[in-house]
């Protein structure tokens, strides 16, 4: 029995061997750098607290900011969570309402409904139906008590990539902070602190193949923003985040995201090749739509809806092929992806959805298997259904009245 | 270089770092995560089952998070979130995971009483009974001390809490793989773990919540964890967390009975070649690992860079506060004076410590004391 063909990178990463390497040096007895990185009066302590510095710098210069910008978190969904609570809580005398997009990562979206419970106001912004938020609607929804903007760079589901650098002005201008959160574009997407006008910005390592269970959140100096601490404690990380410092973990991002800035241009051609070989396989096929903007969308990603196709039954047929459709994190529902309801996609669209998320590891050998297969049981699936003989014979779905039984 | 500081943090156990290689590595082959899958469930599941063995609870009550730190801020908001501000009290010795969530919750309308302890370092039922009558509603008292190493009768405390009404967390970060721990039977609300103070990997731990606690999540977000904590879990160092729990509840007995043989030999040295140096809380039932000393006179920070000189790794007490030159506030609360408080060095014995390391250190000590007193004799 062969292992499926992955193509679910958006999901998660495989650790990269170089990264699991240089964890390992950090977790062996005989390594002496076992020490808690906070432990003032011996080496283990300092060798320990050394690699994180390192580790810290290596973060900050991928995205070019101060390595002092940089606090560790446990994860993106941890970022999030510090950043948008650590903004409304702070600053909740200056105003309490929030504005995000409906397409935010759930991460994002809970801790503002979360929110929403302790009296602060948040306005939801609808995306095109090409994925991009408009600005013109961003600043109509700007109120004298906003305090904070959300917009993700890239999105997880349809991989557009927002304009970041105009919302930023948009803000700055206003005095509002600007959170992003990119998780899925670090590593990706050329992100540069020092021209962009974004105020917290959430990383992920999992999505850059690094561990899970380690990010950060890069907390801007200068202008200098203030957050309330989520996790109180022994004052780590200038006391925006305390807790033991994971020494093993952080060293792997560090080496991740170093990977990430010297690999990333010629990465990003090569995937962009495998994506534009993967659409050129699958066009050809009746009743097929990308979802999301082609052209402002990262190369790794590809959203794909199959009309006439039932999403579930699609996905089993898949069965060789791991990609995901709806979110991972969403995916135990049974729901419609939220992301493509907020970009105008029918139920029925959203459900025959997947996305193909490609990346370090892909080969073309791959992309053509995964053709192949997508051939193959979009035809049998069609076969089998009457909507798709519908379809066929001209009768337009939507004029027909369906009977309950 | 000896390690002689095992509370701070532990080295991971080889048999744990056997066990998390695949997760940490996914074997290189993308495929293979997307396949593993269904093994990633079943081996967080496993883990969790493993943890809850040596914590004395049902695996549904583990929720796994990013250590004690998150452990203990989950309790203690995730509690006062649902319920109206009131009064809460946690004793003067806990950790500043503890301390300073509630210094947040202070600010926040909560009042904050704080349980006194004994001369000891002991958190006695008596004087949680009497924080209870003022009105506390939500109590924590962590189980065992970081810095003294001493225990406290949990049991007992439940048992004056629970018909109060009030809810009881504990932090067991110091305790769990030292002493058998059983949340069930001590009858706690909420108890908080770190994996790595027992030879499992940082950045993982877990928070024990009774199925009658209603809690607010720390962390929004996702669903995992059954809604009660938001986020990827981190499955290599889960894993590696429910190893060392397993390992530790086979060798609990093994590892008590040597960490106390080691601890006597060191208490037992010091009181015939070093009697000057102080035990702090050594009338009370302590864990088998934890001795914190002073020698009067002598600072515990030069003390310290002495004794890394020598070779040997100790602390000043909690690594947390390690950067600052405060006297530790569990000395404090137990009515040492700032002076001698900060002459207070902690030594704890963990994994691969010997008699020779003990002799050592004793060896060390002596030359120190001896040092300080030809100093004092010459001063004038």
């Amino acid at each position: 029995m062969s292992k499926p063909i992955y193509l679910d990178y958006a999901a998660t990463t495989p650790v990269d061997p170089r990264v699991a390497e240089k964890m390992c040096s950090f977790l062996t007895l005989d390594s002496g750098r076992f020490g808690n990185p906070a432990s003032r009066s011996h080496s283990f302590g300092w060798e320990a607290e050394q690699a994180v510095e390192e580790a810290r710098k290596q973060v900050a210069t991928l995205v070019n900011c101060d390595p002092k910008e940089i606090v560790w978190t446990s994860g993106a969904t941890e970022s999030d969570n510090l950043a948008i609570k650590g903004v409304a809580e702070f600053y909740a005398k200056k105003g309490k309402h929030i504005i995000t997009s409906k397409t935010e990562h759930k991460a994002v979206l809970d801790t503002c409904r979360h929110l929403e419970r302790f009296g602060y106001e948040v306005t939801y912004l609808e995306p095109g139906l090409d994925g991009m938020i408009d600005l013109a609607k961003l600043e109509a929804a700007i109120r004298p008590d906003t305090i904070l903007v959300s917009i993700m760079h890239v999105n997880n589901e349809i991989g557009v990539i927002q304009d970041i650098a105009a919302i930023g002005e948009m803000t700055r201008a206003r005095g509002i902070l600007f959170h992003v959160d990119a998780a899925q574009s670090a590593g990706k997407v050329t992100i540069d602190l020092d021209k962009l006008k974004v105020d917290l910005m959430s990383f992920s390592a999992h999505k850059c193949y690094g561990p899970k269970g380690i990010g950060a959140l890069y907390v801007r100096r200068k202008p200098r923003v203030r957050l309330e601490a989520q996790m109180h404690g022994g004052g780590h990380e200038r006391g925006m985040r305390s807790g033991t410092l994971p020494t093993h973990q952080i060293v792997g991002m560090g080496e991740a995201f170093r990977i990430a800035r010297e690999e990333m241009a010629q990465e990003n051609e090569r995937i962009r090749m495998l994506r534009d070989r993967l659409l050129k396989g699958v066009q050809d096929i009746e009743e097929v739509y990308v979802n999301g903007d082609m052209e402002r969308r990262v190369p790794h990603n590809l959203n794909i809806s199959f009309n006439y196709v039932e999403g579930e039954s699609l996905m089993m047929a898949l069965r060789d092929l791991a990609v995901s459709s709806g979110s991972a994190c969403t995916s135990a529902s049974l729901e419609p992806s939220y992301v493509l309801r907020a970009i105008g996609r029918p139920d029925e669209l959203a459900h025959s959805s997947l996305r193909f998320s490609i990346g370090r590891f892909t080969t073309e050998q791959d992309i053509d298997h995964a053709v192949e297969l997508i051939h193959q049981k979009i035809s049998k699936l069609r076969e089998l259904s009457p909507l798709w003989d519908m379809y066929k014979e001209g009768i337009d779905l939507s004029t027909v009245q369906w009977s309950a039984h | 270089m000896i390690y002689l500081d095992h509370n701070a943090t532990t080295p991971l156990d080889e048999r744990v770092l056997e066990a998390m290689l695949p997760w940490l590595q996914g074997a290189g082959n993308s495929s293979s995560v997307h396949a593993l899958g269904r093994a990633a469930r079943a081996a967080l599941e496993r883990a969790r089952e493993q943890v809850a063995a040596l914590a004395g609870a049902h695996p549904s009550q583990v929720i796994f998070t990013s250590g004690g730190t998150e452990a203990n801020n989950a309790a203690l908001k995730g509690v006062t979130a649902r319920l109206p501000a009131a009064r809460l009290a946690v004793s003067a010795v806990e950790h500043a995971s503890v301390q300073q969530p509630v210094a947040a919750l202070a600010r926040a309308g909560w009042t904050a009483a704080t349980i006194p302890v004994t001369d000891q370092g002991e958190v006695t039922a008596q004087a949680v009974e009497a924080a209870l009558r003022d009105g506390a509603r939500l109590v924590s008292v962590m189980w065992a001390n970081n810095e003294t190493g001493v225990v406290n009768d949990i049991a007992a405390i439940a048992a004056v809490v629970r018909p109060a009404g009030a809810v009881l967390h504990t932090d067991a970060v110091q305790t769990l793989g030292k002493l058998p721990l059983d949340f069930t039977a001590a009858g706690a609300h909420l108890m908080s773990m770190s994996a790595h103070k027992l030879n499992g990997p940082k950045g993982v731990g877990a928070l024990v919540v009774d199925k009658a606690v209603d809690l607010e999540p720390l962390l929004h977000g996702g669903g995992q964890e059954k809604g009660r904590r938001g986020g990827t879990e981190n499955l290599a160092g889960i894993v590696g967390f429910g190893i060392a729990a397993e390992l530790a509840a086979t060798e609990l007995q093994m590892r008590r009975t040597r960490m106390t043989a080691l601890r006597q030999r060191l208490e037992q040295g010091l009181a015939v070649q070093v009697p000057q140096a102080v035990v702090f809380g050594g009338g009370a039932s302590r864990l088998p690992n934890t001795v914190f000393l002073a020698l009067p006179g002598m600072e515990g920070e030069t003390l310290l860079l002495e004794l890394d000189r020598q070779g040997i790794a100790l602390s000043s007490g909690a690594a947390c506060g390690s950067g600052y030159h405060e006297p530790s506030h569990v000395l404090r609360a137990m009515g040492v004076t700032a002076d001698l408080a900060r002459c207070a060095v902690r030594v704890s014995l963990g994994a691969g410590n010997t008699e020779h390391d003990v002799d050592t250190l004793i060896a060390a000590l002596r030359m120190q004391a001896a040092r300080l007193q030809a100093m004092a004799a010459t001063a004038w």
